[in-house]
């Protein structure tokens, strides 16, 4: 059985959908981490849920990367373990220079939330391996800072090492670079997405594509 | 006694260059549409900010306040 952890921050609002998904669908051994929390050593992944952290004040992630669980964040994905953010987690993430890019307001200044296409990129990481490449799957969004963006050079570079786990398919919502919706770090064990996959993840929420990331980490 | 010196400054951070800001371009477009002839309006924030030295402040504001890959400043 792994042991998951589902990181607390002031604001967080997906952590007891995750935590849920976890404990209850996934039937492992789910703790939630209070952003006060440095130690990190019983985990063997911690998911970084979606939520506004800190009333996203600065910038969305901004606040929440300096914590010291954020900060404990770091040495635990340089061990190899698995760290996934979900939407405001994957803006934390990227504040915390885990992930490249950064994520601005959306293209049109709005709040999206709807179903879209997702095209799986890369199925070599740890939240993807039961996936297929190229598969499409459909993911609810929900943000409105979720326009990916790198500067040209690193952008080439994420293209290069196959650092795109997941790309909008058809249109893209947001104004994203060459559409990208979730990314990982060189090594893979670091994965953030702007799409909610613990949001569909049952039949009674209408699908169940979310729960192919999950089986994905318990493989 | 020595007391430290208390500064107060304002760090006006903006949008780098070459990065769309939509709240910018929802206000030009309003400009524009009201008969003036605007190119280009960029919304930052500023900040009002205490330090002891302009060392510590930039300390602050590269390590803690911006985003330098989206973010320029100016502090004044």
């Amino acid at each position: 059985m792994m042991k998951i952890g589902v990181c607390v921050f002031p604001g967080s609002n997906c952590d007891y959908d995750t935590y849920y998904i976890v404990k209850d669908i996934l039937q492992e051994d789910a703790e939630l981490i209070d952003y006060t929390v440095r130690d990190l050593d019983r985990f063997d992944a911690v998911i970084l849920s979606g939520g506004f952290s800190f009333g996203d004040y600065l910038r969305p992630g901004a606040l929440a990367s300096k914590t010291p669980l954020a900060e404990a964040i770091v040495n635990f994905a340089a061990k190899g373990r698995y760290v996934l953010g979900i939407c405001n987690g994957f803006q934390i993430l990227t504040e915390l220079k885990l992930l490249p890019g950064a994520l601005l307001p959306n293209e049109n200044d709005r709040f999206i939330c709807k179903r879209v296409n997702i095209s799986v990129e890369n199925i070599y990481t740890a939240f993807t391996k039961e996936l297929e490449e190229k598969e499409t799957i459909v993911l609810p969004i929900a943000h409105h800072d979720g326009r990916f963006y790198a500067s040209e050079d690193v952008l080439e570079e994420i293209e290069k090492n196959n650092q795109v786990v997941f790309r909008y398919e058809g249109e893209n919502p947001n104004g994203s670079l060459n559409s990208i919706a979730g990314v990982c770090n060189k090594t893979g064990n670091v994965v953030g997405m702007m799409p909610h996959p613990e949001r569909i993840s049952e039949d009674i929420l209408g699908g169940l594509d979310g729960l192919k990331i999950w089986h994905s980490l318990i493989a | 006694m020595i007391y430290n010196k208390i500064m107060k400054k304002r760090v006006i951070i903006t949008p780098k260059e070459g990065i769309l800001d939509p709240q910018g371009r929802a206000l030009k477009d309003v400009l524009n549409e009201a008969g003036f002839d605007i190119k280009d309006v960029r919304i930052g924030k500023i900040i009002e900010i205490e330090a002891d030295s302009l060392e510590n402040l930039q300390k602050m504001v590269e390590d803690y306040i911006i985003n330098p890959l989206i973010e320029d400043y100016e502090v004044l």
